[in-house]
């Protein structure tokens, strides 16, 4: 069932055929033809190429946004959870700054103020407001691992910090997190079609499900498909992901069934 | 008490401070001229607005001392000048009733439907009703809501006309019944999953058991027993979706072109008009310091038991 959901979202960019940026004006708007089954977008584009071509846009910054994050949780919500004191006072103030933001204005905010609206740029600060939350939940990880008892015996052995870190800690906290990774790639492709969507986000000629939601939001009412397609694949790609999310706990965690 | 409300109200200083410092920093101290960063990357400022901007941020001062008369502006409820030269607070104080109503409309919904079916899964636990319950909130977790928002304005609005379209002409309630609503499936999905699971959890406890034993009613050992226990972690997760809501209404707002201050950052976004985003954007963000404020100091109140830590 894990393997199901994931698969259309993951391997969907390799199905497309035809050139999204073939485009022919006097087919604008137009409904669906032989050969085209979603029809044209207003630039008399192929909407099912776009549409599964804009995968690979929000599937990267999904997958870079909440990979970036996550490498930032595990490294501080390590520190911050085994060392205690002072560098975990540090980052938890930190953390707490960034949790005073309403998710969306926040990246709002910044996104405003960035010149550049490219996939790298968008992923950056996409995981700059989702890091919080991951490290959160490592650093409580690790607080219930340390005083465990292999660890104490890891010590005893004269094992380094950064090996009992690497070997014996990380190993053991991680399950809860990456439980709530898979979940926030869902939410952070979410985020990157809402902030496009707005117009903060990603710009043409990136390809995104947002950045077509966000060109055809003016025709919605006359031509429908420009909304459903786009956004059933949006939908698709999240729901497989929370649906993986919840696998993951199941599998980590079967007391939570 | 009056000490937990004090810590945490000092614990609060620290975060306004690095809040509206990264809001600063963000707009007026990265590199590249500040009046440029405002007006968005390929914008022509006109030598008039540069020049208010710039006497109104002082921004030939010292970067602290900028900061300082940022803070102590924000302060008086100075929230910058927009690029029409009318001052974001007259903005803000034409758009606060309008957010403010379809906020609240919002809350009482997500508050009623998300508990009520939250109960009605922990009651009905693994039988059809749970499943749909469970199954349907995961779908309405997958699907934007900014995408049903432009449904129902399609399907509700303009094909079956029962509702305005946009616009707030009709008035309360009618106008912010549909954007409510969908403003109200970005909580109802995981407030209701908290509730099934916090009743679940009540519902075999001892006191409820004796509840029973005593011979209470069933209805009164739910509402009386189970649920005056339960609730107490939603209360905490319905002050927190705030935040969510108040992201949403810029998005909501924005497509039902409702006038309120998440209609006014999302034209502001629209037309590169960056102060309008940033000054609504920080009156958002210190409202929602605000209300995490009120919600812990209530969740004191609520459960006794808190104060002990």
């Amino acid at each position: 069932m894990c393997a199901m959901a994931v698969a259309p979202g993951v391997f969907s960019g390799w199905f497309g055929h035809g050139d999204p940026r073939e485009c022919t004006l006097e087919r604008s708007g137009q409904g669906p033809a032989a050969g085209h089954p979603f029809g044209f977008d207003i630039q008399g584009c192929d909407l099912y190429s776009n549409v599964v071509h804009g995968t690979r846009d929000s599937l990267t910054i999904g997958l870079l946004a909440t990979g970036l994050s996550f490498a930032v949780a595990v490294v501080l919500g390590s520190l911050a959870g085994y060392f205690g004191g002072l560098v975990d006072q540090v980052i938890s103030r930190v953390m707490d700054i960034f949790f005073g933001f309403p998710l969306l204005i926040g990246m709002i905010v910044v996104l405003q103020t960035f010149g550049v609206h490219d996939v790298w740029s968008v992923s950056v600060v996409l995981a700059l407001f989702t890091w919080p939350s991951l490290t959160r939940i490592m650093r409580s990880s690790v607080l219930a691992v340390r005083s465990l008892e292999f660890v104490t015996a890891a010590r005893e052995l004269g094992a380094g910090t950064l090996r009992i870190l690497v070997r014996h800690v990380i190993p053991n906290a991680i399950a809860p997190v990456a439980v709530l990774t898979s979940l926030s790639i869902g939410a952070v492709i979410t985020a990157e079609a809402a902030l496009t969507f707005l117009g903060v986000g990603l710009t043409a000629p990136a390809m995104s499900w947002g950045v077509q939601l966000n060109a055809a939001q003016e025709y919605f009412t006359e031509h429908l498909n420009l909304l459903v397609f786009p956004a059933l694949f949006l939908s698709v790609a999240v729901l497989s992901f929370v649906l993986l999310g919840d696998c993951l706990r199941d599998a980590f965690d079967p007391r939570s069934r | 008490m009056a000490r937990h409300i004090l810590r945490r109200l000092l614990m609060t200083i620290p975060v306004v401070l690095g809040t509206t410092l990264i809001i600063f920093a963000a707009v007026y101290a990265l590199p590249g001229d500040p009046v440029q960063t405002l007006a968005g990357p390929d914008r022509a400022v006109t030598p008039a607005m540069a020049e208010a901007l710039r006497a109104h941020y002082r921004l030939d001062e010292p970067f602290l001392v900028q900061y300082g008369h940022y803070l102590a502006g924000l302060a008086q409820g100075d929230f910058g000048i927009d690029f029409n030269e009318t001052p974001v607070s007259s903005l803000i104080a034409a758009g606060w009733p309008v957010t403010v109503r379809l906020a609240l409309m919002t809350w009482v919904i997500q508050a009623l439907v998300g508990v009520g079916l939250g109960v009605l899964a922990a009651v009905r636990a693994g039988r059809a009703t749970d499943f749909a319950i469970l199954g349907g909130s995961t779908l309405i977790l997958a699907v934007p809501y900014f995408i049903t928002a432009y449904v129902a304005q399609i399907v509700l609005g303009d094909r079956l006309g029962w509702f305005p379209v946009s616009g707030i002409d009709e008035g309360w309630p009618r106008s912010y019944l549909v954007p409510a609503l969908c403003l109200a499936l970005l909580g109802v999905p995981e407030v209701a999953r908290l509730t099934r699971a916090s009743v679940l959890e009540n519902l075999h406890a001892e006191f409820v058991d004796t509840a029973v034993a005593k011979g209470a009613g069933r209805l009164r050992v739910l509402v009386g027993h189970v649920l005056r226990n339960s609730l107490i972690p939603v209360v905490s997760m319905l002050g927190l979706t705030l935040g969510t809501l108040m992201s949403g209404t810029i998005l909501i707002e924005g497509i039902f072109n409702l006038p309120g201050l998440g209609y006014q950052a999302f034209q502001g976004i629209q037309q590169h008009n960056g102060p309008v985003v940033v000054g609504i954007s920080t009156l958002l963000v210190l409202t929602f310091l605000l209300i995490n404020l009120i919600v812990d100091v209530l969740y004191v109140v609520i459960d006794p038991r808190i104060r002990l830590d």
